[in-house]
């Protein structure tokens, strides 16, 4: 298989043993334990505590693992990315990213830890959630800023509030944010990731909203419940006769190379690099999905 | 074959007579006749109404020493088993067998009637709550014997449960005894259970609520068979009999194992149009019948029949057009109890019709699927659903062992592990279901097929289902919650579990 899929990231409460437990057992693509907002300040160290052994004693497979930690500016952020590097999460998530400076200060403190534990430095990823108007006015510095950084997501409730409105069925007020980070992640050659959908009961709405998401271009989206991992899936899985085409035209393309040929066509179409790639992005999906 | 419980029955048992024991699912057959109640005669204008229950059990001739049974169709609403044995215990009986359907929490009371020697043997389904724990406690001399639905219609037919006098409460009856399992107080759909018991008890007396005018028709229990009706100010509470709207789990880990178990029903070869199913009432198992109905409408597949406790998702499904026909033992919830008088194809049978493995074919025998849970399986695929992890009692034996052994298909769905306590282990603290009628095991972490199935183990592969085996289901659960410690039991026997075919399976003893 190709590039990692990261169409759900299931979130997570740190603080929930048995959900931490459990949690990989659905199938989402990544995992993302919180110790952010979901943890009362009462609770910010036991979960860092809980979470850290989670990822070191449970054999959590190919299943990617994401904290998301609270911001440097508070009193639990350094504690926070220090335990989490040591555990090994695949990717520290930073909330509220506002600048390029956010990610460059969280990186050095990731660093500092690889170096002083002996990993490889860089091991360690990073992704940023955008979630104010300034975030999304420097969407591509934050997705620029580190060699580190995976991805970049909307995290649209705080912007929305922001923003002096609230969110829509349609989510015409976020189309602009989506838009923006969406270009910022394609032109840094990163994931972007949609917001959370709230409302765990309406699977219609949710679909509806996860349709449009795929359709603008992203590649997976935040979710709250282990319900919504089958919808989405089932929506950003390719259906036979896009497999079927994309076969078609990595077969021609691969016996156009054989031959020496420039430009083919397939079934009258002509076949040129971004129909190849959109092939190549159709069978990776198709790969994991269970058709 | 051999089977997988060898070495849990000892030579003797104190209080229990004869020991044979359990070798395979269908190795001990029937001999005899039937047994039968007494000839009895009423005569024109002869009347059958009493003034009370005091006034029953005296017409009825209770003697010390007598066995006397009951019905569960009330569940946790039930008033009358409770009402007759204080007035037994209160007119100063002692020595009484209760040979109930099964017990339920409602029913831990009768512990002060076990602990004043009221009552000396217990045969039943299951037993909970306090009661269970006196029991498990050691506080009987004689040991209670479990049976299962099916069982108990057998030990009843064959006389090894010889009823001297039944009360069995019913919603609504006529003054002649035409009983119905809807009334205008209470409604708790069929009688199944207590049919049996109408049929074989040398008396029977009937407690209502509602005494109707004659004659109330149709009637699950009919005046042929009904010595006397005593109307009481209440039969039972309607909450704890019929529970309200049946709700869907939202369960992720629970919506998991079902969407597993139904994709192994679909992959399986028994799922094609006129195949039969039955699922329990617990929040995996009605998830099941939903995520089925989504497959039978998209694959056009109709069921001849779904059977056992009935529940709402049932009742949908039948009157969406899915299922033609509900057979109905135990009706669990009120849209069912509704469902059965409304729907002329949603029929009331009983334990016998339902389950007994020495009859001329029981229903169970034609069922292709049945979805079982557990509260610990084993490595050989024994199913314990009796006893907890403490060794304590606090569970029913029920249509588990029947509907095992008779239908093509039985899938235990469970979680891999509940809390701390795991649920896939070495080896069961009680067999109720042996290993070898048990096929399938679905939990969330994935699917163990019985190795015996070699078919099932060829259908279901390559079909994406998470296929392990389950010894490596039992290891994962000891890497969650490590291997629990042993529970120490004193050489006393509880309680007899008897397969449904009369012979001993297992045996419960006393906790320390």
């Amino acid at each position: 298989m190709g590039k990692r899929l990261r169409r759900t990231m299931l979130y997570v409460p740190g603080s929930n043993p048995s959900m931490l437990a459990d949690a990989h057992i659905y199938g989402a693509d990544s995992l993302m334990f919180d110790l952010e907002d979901s943890i009362s300040l009462l609770e910010k160290d036991s979960a860092r505590l809980l979470v850290y052994n989670a990822i070191k004693s449970i054999d959590y497979g190919e299943t990617e693992i994401v904290v998301r930690i609270n911001g440097l500016d508070t009193p639990y952020g350094q504690s926070d990315i220090e335990a989490m590097v040591r555990a090994g999460a695949d990717v520290i998530r930073l909330p509220k990213t506002g600048t390029a400076q956010d990610v460059i200060d969280v990186e050095k403190v990731i660093e500092d830890i690889e170096i002083k534990i002996g990993k490889p430095v860089g091991t360690t990823k990073m992704m940023g959630a955008i979630e104010s108007p300034l975030g999304v006015i420097n969407a591509m510095e934050i997705a620029t800023a580190s060699p580190r950084m995976i991805g970049i997501a909307l995290g649209a409730e705080d912007f929305v509030t922001n923003m002096k409105t609230k969110r829509s069925p349609e989510g015409v007020e976020l189309l602009y944010a989506r838009s923006k980070i969406l270009i910022a992640a394609r032109a840094a050659g990163i994931y972007a990731l949609d917001t959370v959908f709230s409302n765990v009961n309406d699977e219609e709405g949710f679909r509806n909203e996860v349709k449009l998401i795929k359709q603008l271009g992203f590649d997976g989206k935040s979710i709250i419940n282990p319900r919504q991992i089958a919808p989405v899936h089932e929506i950003y899985t390719p259906t036979q006769k896009e497999i079927e085409d994309a076969k078609q035209v990595i077969r021609a393309i691969e016996e156009a190379e054989e031959k020496g040929l420039g430009v083919i066509s397939v079934n009258g179409k002509m076949v040129d690099k971004p129909i190849v790639e959109r092939a190549e992005r159709i069978l990776e999906l198709a790969n994991v999905s269970t058709v | 074959m051999t089977n997988s419980v060898e070495g849990r029955i000892p030579d003797s048992i104190k209080g229990y007579e004869e020991i044979r024991n359990y070798l395979e699912p269908f190795e001990k057959g029937p001999t005899g006749r039937k047994a039968g109640p007494l000839l009895k005669q009423v005569k024109p204008g002869e009347n059958k109404v009493l003034e009370n229950i005091e006034e029953a059990i005296i017409k009825s001739g209770l003697k010390d020493g007598m066995t006397i049974s009951f019905h569960h169709h009330f569940r946790n609403g039930d008033y009358v088993t409770n009402m007759v044995m204080n007035k037994i215990a209160e007119m100063g009986f002692k020595n009484i067998s209760i040979a109930p359907s099964s017990l339920t929490t409602v029913h831990e009371v009768l512990l002060t009637h076990v602990e004043s020697g009221v009552i000396t043997n217990i045969y039943t389904s299951g037993v909970r709550g306090k009661l269970a724990e006196a029991i498990s406690n050691g506080i009987m001399e004689n040991p209670v014997v479990i049976r299962s639905h099916g069982g108990r219609g057998r030990a009843i037919e064959a006389g090894e449960i010889k009823i001297d006098i039944a009360f069995l409460g019913v919603p609504s009856s006529d003054e002649y005894g035409n009983a119905s399992g809807r009334g205008s107080k209470t409604i708790c759909g069929s009688l199944g259970y207590a049919r049996v018991d109408a049929e074989y008890a040398d008396t029977v007396v009937l407690v209502t609520d509602d005494l109707v005018a004659y004659p109330n028709f149709p009637a699950s229990i009919s005046q042929t068979k009904v010595d006397y009706v005593v109307k009481v100010d209440s039969i039972g509470d309607v909450k704890g009999i019929a529970s309200g709207a049946t709700r869907y789990t939202k369960n992720p880990k629970e919506l998991l194992i079902a969407q597993n178990a139904c994709k192994v029903i679909v992959n399986s070869g028994y799922f094609k149009n006129g195949f039969s199913f039955q699922t329990g009432s617990g929040g995996s198992s009605l998830a099941v019948t939903r995520f089925l109905k989504e497959e039978m409408k998209s694959k056009g597949v109709k069921a001849a029949f779904a059977l056992g406790g009935i529940t709402k998702p049932m009742v949908e499904l039948h009157e969406e057009g899915f299922i033609d026909n509900l057979f109905d033992t135990q009706t669990f919830d009120i849209d069912s109890c509704q469902s059965i008088i409304r729907n002329p194809n949603h029929h009331e049978i009983d334990a016998c019709m339902y389950a007994n493995p020495h009859n001329k074919g029981c229903i169970a025998n034609k069922l292709d699927v049945v979805i079982l849970s557990a509260l610990e399986i084993d490595t050989d695929f024994n199913v314990n659903v009796i006893t907890g992890s403490d060794g304590v009692i606090r569970g029913a034996s029920g249509g588990h062992s029947d509907t095992a052994a008779a239908s093509s298909l039985s899938i235990i769905v469970a979680p891999l592990v509940r809390g701390r306590i795991p649920t896939v282990v070495d080896r069961v603290n009680t067999v109720i279901t042996p290993g070898e009628t048990v096929d399938v095991l679905v939990t969330e972490r994935g699917i163990a097929i019985n190795p015996r199935r070699t078919d099932l183990i060829e259908r279901l592969k390559d079909k994406g289902l998470p296929i392990t085996t389950v010894e490596e289901l039992s290891n994962m659960a000891k890497d969650i919650v490590g291997k629990p410690k042993t529970i120490q039991y004193t050489d006393k026997i509880v309680a007899v579990v008897e397969y449904r075919d009369g012979s001993i399976i297992d045996v419960i003893r006393q906790v320390k």
